[in-house]
Order: structure tokens, then C-alpha cells, then sequence
């Protein structure tokens, strides 16, 4: 019976709600078949690899081939760039995440991701204020998906009137990363390779504006900004544009969108949430450990054999580490298939741990909390449409594709 | 429940008093309302101020970024207790269970917690010691009056000592543009606690921060003006340095001088207790009403051979007065050892230095991530084979890893290739820690004797 | 209100320094500075630090009932 779990996990028939398959899987905390990944789904299992130096990000450890990961079409895609810290170990990816976080965070940019939130919020607002007919609203392209985008133009310091050609290539990207089974595949993989040069020519072209004439965006300070760490080269710097892009956007869309299609489906939160918008904050944390927008990494390899609970996992092994599956682990947390933001302790896995814990993460949760309370105070008597919506067939990145929702209008 | 009812009648309505109004004695006081206590809890302090945190005076208050007066600690539950504030205990009557205090009061109780703490030594030479520019820094008082000089702007800072308080004091002149003199008697910063080999890392941060760094040099005499402000110091090489501020940071010693006499095992060293922190008394036999912890406790560690360890850590004195409070209202079958593995800090240069296990027992280390020269690493440090401490600089997220190594006895040298190994972690070398029985300046962990089954003479005991 | 950070538990992930930058600040890459007792006007920003605490290393003054405690919770 398990010999098929890890199919039916990447199977879209269980998008909707993987979770029963994770409880199974669970019961093997290091699952293994044939020359598949090792798969560990419990939490403090994960936690502690997260933390354990024996584990690599970088692919060029890995021993087992590619074609063995069944999430090897959708993880990774052909580019021509380097490979982003992401994909790095120290001290490459320490430094490389230093210097992107350099403009970005402290300590040389405290306030950086602070002094955006009333920018957020006018974004939220006029994407709110966009909204023409309540009766069938797709919170997806009418809201999740354009706010993160507009955010990252915003940091990276694309011009307002490019902003729209920004956006097009990033939903050609985003589409080939959930590809639809059945289309042209040749076709797509066109698509979105021309997308991707274009987006790297225009970024190119914008990074060169830059080095001549510094603004006090992310980009101008990516391509000029010196340190003990030294500058970027111009494809570092399109490199980390390029991670920022597509990491920063992908999760947010399903972080807000699991977001509210969770709160539509726990009306006493939602209206708690709009009395008071603070509870945003306790709802978002239990968010990223209910419905977590990365629901495994796939990428981690070991540089050694090592044992986890009496099993030895080899040398150049592939992991999957099951993020979600460990957030609704019950030796971990009570209850933990009920969402409940009054839990006091809520030490998700959301954003996963250790040095490559999510760089954006405090961006990711001001949007959440903005987006939430906003969509809670300002659409009246909101419902869902469809339950469950169409879902996206990314099984890592997962989310619903469209949600459906009407309201009886929206407040000012 | 107790067989007799004792315990119940303790909880209802039995008299707490705890003796040390810091740290540990106010988390001791918090878990005994949390586990029901009901009775009376007095909180006997000999300053005058409610429980407030320590680390940040070092850092944040002589920074000028907060104030030594609103570093008061923040708290769990209320305790409803009687505080009896800046009134020292002076005496202890084991057998009438009476504390006496400074003001002639006496105090009765049914369970005695004590939780003293350290002071910081002070300068030896008393006449010197009462010069005008002189401080040590444990205290608030201490931090606001350093503080308040450094504002005047100084011309020269000496710091006697290069511990962790003393290099962090360093650290924050430096940052403020104050010139500074480190004195140190070993070879290094740090030397006592991390050995050697970080020390010389240690010693390269103050250099490159421009501390004017003297090592293996004694501070053998301090010089007053006619005013009796310190003007001058006096070193063992011949130099003299002129100085109108001198912070004396060389180490602790534990409050235990208020028991004397009273049949508690306690002296120089602090108070022995076994792992449920009951105080032994002088005859060796446990006492089963006196509990002791935080600093000036000295416990056996199952994982470091039983040595009775004590320990000058923030985090051992919560976790010690939780266990504290939870044994004094328990029977004997649910009582928990004290068994927290060491861990500390220390920010200095804008390094976070951290650090579990116990290093100054290791022999040897290996950098088994990253490299010193970038002052970016992490040492682990081996001892008969195992693996018994490790530190971090600037790579705490790895530290989780090595504390694992160390409370399952991981074999030393760690076999197995990491991420960041550089070519200088490739062999374990010697840590190169002084001689245990030179007096280094403040070792966090002292470790100062052996359980009676432990024959293995491997540590000169003393060093105090 | 006053706080403390369990700096053991800190693992610099800066989260709170990122949410709350009046109260907390990164002094180098990874050690942490912050004030001890903060105004009442930042409770909000004090609040998203606290909760997004990767290590739930931050503490803050509960709101306890000023009287008569004592009962177990």
C-alpha cells in the first residue's frame, strides 16, 4: 500500500487534500522504495536535518540521477544562469545571501521591509477597489496573483509603466511551472523560455541603467552596492532578481490564497479577523502551519551516510523533506488537522529552518496579514463558489488555480 | 500526593522563601504559583530593585541604546509574593529554618530556595579599588555609573580582563570611539572559556576593531590624582598606561559568605547540590528543604562525568529554578534531575559568539565548518574521544547539529564530511587551553570537583 | 511592557528586526540588540515580532491579573 504513496502525493486526483496521505506516509518516517528519494515527514525529523551539515542543496552532490525524483520535471527548469543560493552551500550561499540581503534586510536595510507597509497596503486597496462584480470574483487573477508581483516590481525598482510587461512574463513563468497535462509541452517550454530571455534582457538592460544611475531600489543597490563581501556580477545579480521573482511570487499567491479559501471554510475566524485585523498575525503563523505554500523540499542530498531513526540513508542520497506533513505532525502539535490560530505555540515549518530558512519571509507575512484583514473587513458576506476550487498541478508549490468567491459588495 | 498529606498541606498553605531576587529567583517563584502553590513566597533581594535582566547591561545599556533602569524582566504569571528588596540576607538557621536578615528581621520558612548569585570581584588593592574611575559591571547600579563615564567622553578606557564581559565592555567603547586598553593576563581573549585557538581569533577582532590589546601582562598597580581619580595603570611589562576610566573584569566570586557557619555546605566554590538542586549540607548528607539555583549553585552533570559544574549562564538558571521549584513541591518518584546542557553567549564586535557542551573541558578542537581568518566558523572540541563542546562564531544555525553530538556522545574527531568544511578543518589540534590551575579571568563554567565514584584524575579541580 | 530574548534560542533568523526595527536591531549578521522595556505604541509591531519568532525565543510581559494569584492557571 505505501509502495504507491508517493504517486498518489504527486498524483493531481489529491490536490485538494494531500493531507490523509501524509498521516499514512507519517507511519514510515523514513520512506524509501526502489531508487526514490528518502522521504521524512515527521517533524522533528525535519527540523533537525534542516540543521544538520551533512545535508547539501547543491544538486552536483546528488548520486541519483535526475529522472529517479519524480518531481524532477517540475523542481527544476533549464536555465542558462547560475545557480541562485538556493541551490548553494556555504560559504558560497552565505554569501551570496548576505549580499542579497544587504539592500533588502538588517542590519544595513532595518527598514526596508517596514517602510513598505503602507505601500502594500494602497496595493491591496486599489486591487480590492478593482474588483467590479462581487457575484464572481477569481481571488486568484483578480488578487493573489498580481499583489506579489507588483510588490517585487516595487522592490526591485521596475518603472510603473513596465510594470504591466513585467507581469506577463512572470504569469508565462509561473504557468510553465505548473504545467497542465496533455497540452504542448514542446510548445510551452517555447513560451516560457522566450519569457525567460526576455525577462532577462529587460532585467539586464535595467541593471545596466543602474550601475550608471543608482536609485535606492533593490536592484540599483544589488549591481552597485559594495561590502567585506565585495559586488555582484551582473549574472548574480539577474540570478537572485530571477529567485526573488519566482520564489517570492509562487508562495505568496498560495499563501494568500490558502488563506482565505481556509478562513471562507472557518467563518467564526474570518469574522474575528474582521473586528479586529490584528489577529491577522496569530492567523498567518497558523496558516503556514495548516496549509504551508511550499509543502516539501525536494532538493536536499547528504553528503554522508547518515542514520535517522535506524535507518541509514546513503551517501548522495536524494531527500524530501515533507514540510507539511511535519506541520500536522501530532507527537509535534495537538490537534494538529484543526486550524486554530489561538494555538499559543505555533513553531511552524512554514518557511522551513536553518541557513535557508525563506529569505523573504518577513515580505511574505506582512502581505499575508495586509491581504487577509483587508480582504476580511472589506468584502461583505464573502462565500465560496466552489469547494474545493481547482487546484494548480504543482504538488510542491500547491494551491488552488482559481477560487471562485462571491460577496454581497465591498465596503469602502 | 504524599503519603501523609505534608506535601498538600505544603502547597496550601506552606511558607517559600527564595533568597536572590534575580533571574532564577523569579523564575523559581513564577513555576511555584504555576505548579499551585498556594502558600506564602518571600523574595528576599539585597538590591533594591524588582528582578531585571542582566546580559543587556554589557551590551545595550553601555551602547547607550537602553537604560539600566528599564531592563527590568518581563513576567509570566503574577507571584504574589512579599518582596523584602535591597535587605541582604545575612544568616542561615538550618535547624529553627529561619533566614536573618540585614534589618535584624528574621524570616521562617518551610522550603528555602536560594539563589545568590555572583558578584564581580572586585580590584584587589582596596585603596585603588575606591579611586574615582574605577567600576566593575555586574550590577544596574554598576552599568548606569559606567555608563554615565563613558558618556563624558573618556580619553582612555583600560579594561582589566579579556572574558566575555570585559571583551564585550572593549566592544562597546570601541563602538562608541572611545580609545581602550585590554589587559589580559593570558595569552589571549577568551582563553579560559574557549582555549586558544579561538582566543587568537578572539584577539584578532579586538585588534581589527582597534582596541589596543595586551596580553600575557598583569595590571599590578592602579594611580590616583590628588583628586583621587584614577589617572594611570601600572603593568607587569614595565608600561604605563594613562587611563581615567578602568573597569576591573576579572571574573566572579559566588554569594555565599552570609552562610557561614550555618552547616550548608557552601563556600568559595558556591553551594553544592545534587541533580534536584538540594543543597548538600557540610557533612556531605542532602538536605531535603534547602534547594539552590543559577550561578551560585554547583551541580553534577551526568554528561560530563558527574563533575559538579557551575555554571554562570543565563540559561542554566532558568532551567535550574524551574527544576528547583518543581522538585521542592514534589515527592521523591517525581522530582527531575537538573540536566541542562551548558549554552551561552556573548556579542562583541558585532560577532555573535555561542557556544553548548563544555568547551574548557575539551583537549582538542576540530573547525569543523567555516574559517577563523573570516572569523566565521564553528570549532568543536573533543575530549577522551567524544565530542564535549563546540562554539560558534557568526553560525548559530549549526549549533543545534552539534549540541545533538554532544548529549548523544558522539565520537571525536565528527567522521563525517560537512557543507563549509575548509582545508583547516581537515585535523583536530591541540585547544591549547592554560594550565587550570593559572587563574584565567571569568571561565563561564568552573569546573570545581569530581563526583566520589569519579576516579579518573584528569582536571586539576580548583580555580578559584 | 517589558521583554527579554532568549538569546540560547536565538538563531538570528532577524524576523523581529525586520517587523519590529524600533525595538530590535541586528548588530552584525547575526547578534541581536534590542530594548529591554518598550512603549506602548509599539505593541503592534512588539506583537508580529513575537509571533514570528522562528525559535519562540522572545518573551513579553503576560497580561496578568494584578491581584490575588496564587490558583493555579
Amino acid at each position: 500500500m505505501t509502495e504507491a504513496i508517493l504517486r498518489q502525493i504527486i498524483d493531481y486526483a489529491h490536490r485538494a487534500d494531500p493531507y490523509p496521505l501524509y498521516a499514512e506516509l507519517r507511519q514510515t518516517p523514513v520512506y524509501h522504495d526502489a531508487d526514490g528519494p528518502f522521504v521524512l515527514s515527521r517533524y522533528y525529523d525535519i527540523q533537525s536535518l534542516l540543521h544538520d551539515p551533512r545535508i547539501s542543496s547543491d544538486a552536483r552532490n546528488l548520486k541519483t540521477p535526475a529522472t529517479a525524483n519524480p518531481l524532477a520535471a517540475e523542481a527544476d527548469e533549464e536555465t542558462a544562469l547560475p545557480p541562485s543560493f538556493l541551490r548553494l552551500d556555504p560559504p558560497e550561499h552565505d554569501r551570496l545571501r548576505r549580499m542579497t540581503n544587504r539592500p533588502f534586510g538588517p542590519p544595513h536595510s532595518p527598514r526596508r521591509v517596514h517602510e513598505m507597509r503602507g505601500e502594500l497596503k494602497d496595493i491591496v486597496s486599489g486591487l480590492i477597489d478593482g474588483i467590479d462584480n462581487p457575484d464572481r470574483i477569481d481571488l486568484v487573477d483578480q488578487f493573489s496573483y498580481p499583489f506579489p508581483v507588483t510588490v517585487i516590481c516595487r522592490l526591485l525598482g521596475v518603472p510603473r509603466e513596465d510594470e504591466a510587461r513585467f507581469h506577463s512574463w512572470a504569469d508565462t513563468i509561473a504557468a510553465s511551472l505548473d504545467p497542465v497535462p496533455g497540452a504542448d509541452t514542446d510548445e510551452r517550454a517555447k513560451v516560457s523560455h522566450n519569457a525567460r530571455t526576455e525577462l532577462g534582457m529587460y532585467l539586464a538592460g535595467l541593471i545596466e541603467e543602474r550601475r550608471k544611475k543608482p536609485g535606492d531600489d533593490m536592484l540599483s543597490q544589488l549591481s552597485t552596492a559594495g561590502g567585506p563581501d565585495g559586488v555582484m556580477t551582473t549574472m548574480e545579480v539577474l540570478s537572485t532578481a530571477a529567485l526573488l521573482l519566482i520564489a517570492g511570487h509562487e508562495t505568496t499567491v498560495n499563501l494568500i490564497t490558502n488563506g482565505m479559501l481556509t478562513l471562507l471554510r472557518n467563518p467564526d475566524v474570518l469574522e474575528r479577523l474582521r473586528k479586529d485585523p490584528n489577529f491577522a498575525v496569530p492567523v498567518v503563523e497558523e496558516l503556514l502551519r495548516f496549509e504551508p505554500p511550499v509543502q516539501l523540499v525536494p532538493q536536499r542530498t547528504t553528503l554522508a551516510d547518515i542514520e535517522v531513526r535506524g535507518v541509514t540513508i546513503p551517501k548522495g542520497a536524494s531527500l524530501w523533506l515533507v514540510l507539511a506533513a511535519g506541520n500536522r505532525d501530532p507527537d509535534r502539535f495537538e490537534d494538529p488537522d484543526r486550524f486554530d490560530p489561538d494555538r499559543g505555540d505555533i513553531q511552524h515549518l512554514g518557511f522551513g529552518s536553518g541557513i535557508h530558512s525563506c529569505f523573504g519571509a518577513p515580505l511574505a507575512r506582512l502581505e499575508a496579514q495586509l491581504a487577509l484583514s483587508e480582504l476580511a473587513r472589506r468584502l461583505e458576506n464573502p462565500r465560496l463558489l466552489e469547494d474545493p476550487p481547482p487546484y494548480r498541478q504543482n504538488a510542491v508549490l500547491r494551491g488552488p488555480r482559481h477560487l471562485p468567491i462571491a460577496c454581497d459588495g465591498i465596503r469602502p | 500526593m504524599s503519603v501523609d498529606g505534608s506535601l498538600d498541606r505544603l502547597k496550601r498553605e506552606g511558607r517559600i522563601v527564595v533568597v536572590g531576587a534575580s533571574l532564577a529567583g523569579l523564575r523559581a517563584a513564577e513555576t511555584l504559583r504555576e505548579k499551585g502553590f498556594d502558600g506564602s513566597l518571600t523574595m528576599i533581594g539585597d538590591e533594591p530593585y524588582e528582578p531585571y535582566d542582566r546580559p543587556p547591561l554589557s551590551k545595550q545599556v553601555l551602547l547607550g541604546r537602553a537604560t539600566a533602569d528599564r531592563t527590568g524582566l518581563p513576567r509570566h504569571r503574577a507571584i504574589d509574593a512579599r518582596w523584602r528588596l535591597g535587605v541582604p540576607a545575612t544568616g542561615l538557621d538550618m535547624a529553627a529554618r529561619r533566614v536573618r536578615l540585614a534589618d535584624g528581621d528574621e524570616v521562617e520558612y518551610d522550603r528555602l530556595l536560594i539563589a545568590t548569585g555572583i558578584r564581580a570581584r572586585p580590584w584587589p588593592q582596596e585603596d585603588e579599588a575606591e579611586l574615582d574611575g574605577v567600576f566593575v559591571l555586574r550590577t544596574r547600579d554598576d552599568a548606569e555609573a559606567l555608563e554615565r563615564s563613558l558618556a563624558q567622553g573618556p580619553r582612555r578606557v583600560l579594561v582589566i580582563g579579556a572574558g566575555f564581559t570585559g571583551s564585550e565592555i572593549a566592544s562597546a567603547c570601541r563602538e562608541r570611539g572611545i580609545a581602550v586598553t585590554v589587559a589580559e593576563r593570558a595569552d589571549a581573549p577568551l582563553v579560559g572559556a574557549l582555549g586558544g585557538v579561538v582566543g587568537r581569533v578572539a584577539a584578532e577582532l579586538h585588534r581589527k576593531h582597534g582596541v589596543d590589546l595586551r596580553c600575557g601582562v598583569m595590571v599590578t598597580g592602579l594611580e590616583g590624582d590628588s583628586a583621587g581619580r584614577v589617572r594611570a595603570a601600572h603593568f607587569s611589562d614595565g608600561n604605563t598606561i594613562e587611563a581615567d576610566v578602568v573597569v576591573v573584569s576579572l571574573g566572579a566570586q559566588r554569594n555565599t559568605e552570609w552562610l557561614a557557619g550555618s552547616g550548608l555546605g557552601a563556600g568559595p566554590r558556591g553551594i553544592a547540590c545534587d541533580a534536584g538542586c538540594r543543597a548538600f549540607d557540610i557533612r556531605g548528607i542532602v538536605t531535603d528543604d534547602i534547594y539552590v539555583a543559577g550561578d551560585v549553585a554547583r551541580s553534577p552533570h551526568p554528561l560530563f562525568g558527574y563533575q559538579f559544574l557551575s555554571l554562570e549562564h543565563w540559561g542554566n538558571a532558568v532551567a535550574q529554578a524551574e527544576t528547583a521549584a518543581h522538585n521542592m513541591l514534589s515527592d521523591s518518584a517525581d522530582r527531575r534531575p537538573h540536566i541542562w546542557v551548558p549554552a551561552f553567549w556573548s556579542s562583541q564586535f558585532g560577532v555573535n559568539i555561542k557556544s553548548v557542551g563544555v568547551p574548557s573541558m575539551g583537549t582538542e578542537i576540530l573547525i569543523a565548518q567555516g574559517s577563523r581568518s573570516e572569523h566565521r566558523f564553528t570549532g568543536v572540541y573533543g575530549y577522551q574521544d567524544r565530542v564535549i563542546g563546540a562554539v560558534t562564531f557568526d553560525q548559530t544555525k549549526w549549533l543545534q547539529f552539534y549540541q545533538q553530538l554532544i548529549e548523544t556522545t558522539a565520537p571525536f574527531p565528527p567522521a563525517s564530511p560537512t557543507v563549509d568544511r575548509r582545508p583547516e578543518g581537515q585535523q583536530p589540534m591541540p585547544a591549547d587551553f592554560p594550565d587550570p590551575s593559572v587563574p584565567t579571568h571569568g571561565p563561564t563554567v568552573t569546573l570545581s570537583g569530581y563526583a566520589p565514584d569519579d576516579r579518573r584524575l584528569t582536571f586539576t579541580p580548583a580555580r578559584h | 511592557m517589558r521583554l527579554v530574548v532568549d538569546l540560547n534560542r536565538c538563531q538570528g533568523y532577524a524576523q523581529c528586526a525586520f517587523l519590529a526595527p524600533d525595538v530590535f536591531v541586528m548588530h552584525g549578521d547575526e547578534s541581536l540588540l534590542y530594548s529591554p522595556e518598550v512603549e506602548e505604541d509599539r505593541r503592534e509591531d512588539l506583537a508580529r515580532a513575537v509571533a514570528a519568532c522562528p525559535v519562540q525565543a522572545i518573551v513579553v510581559d503576560a497580561n496578568f491579573p494584578d491581584t490575588n494569584s496564587g490558583t493555579d492557571r
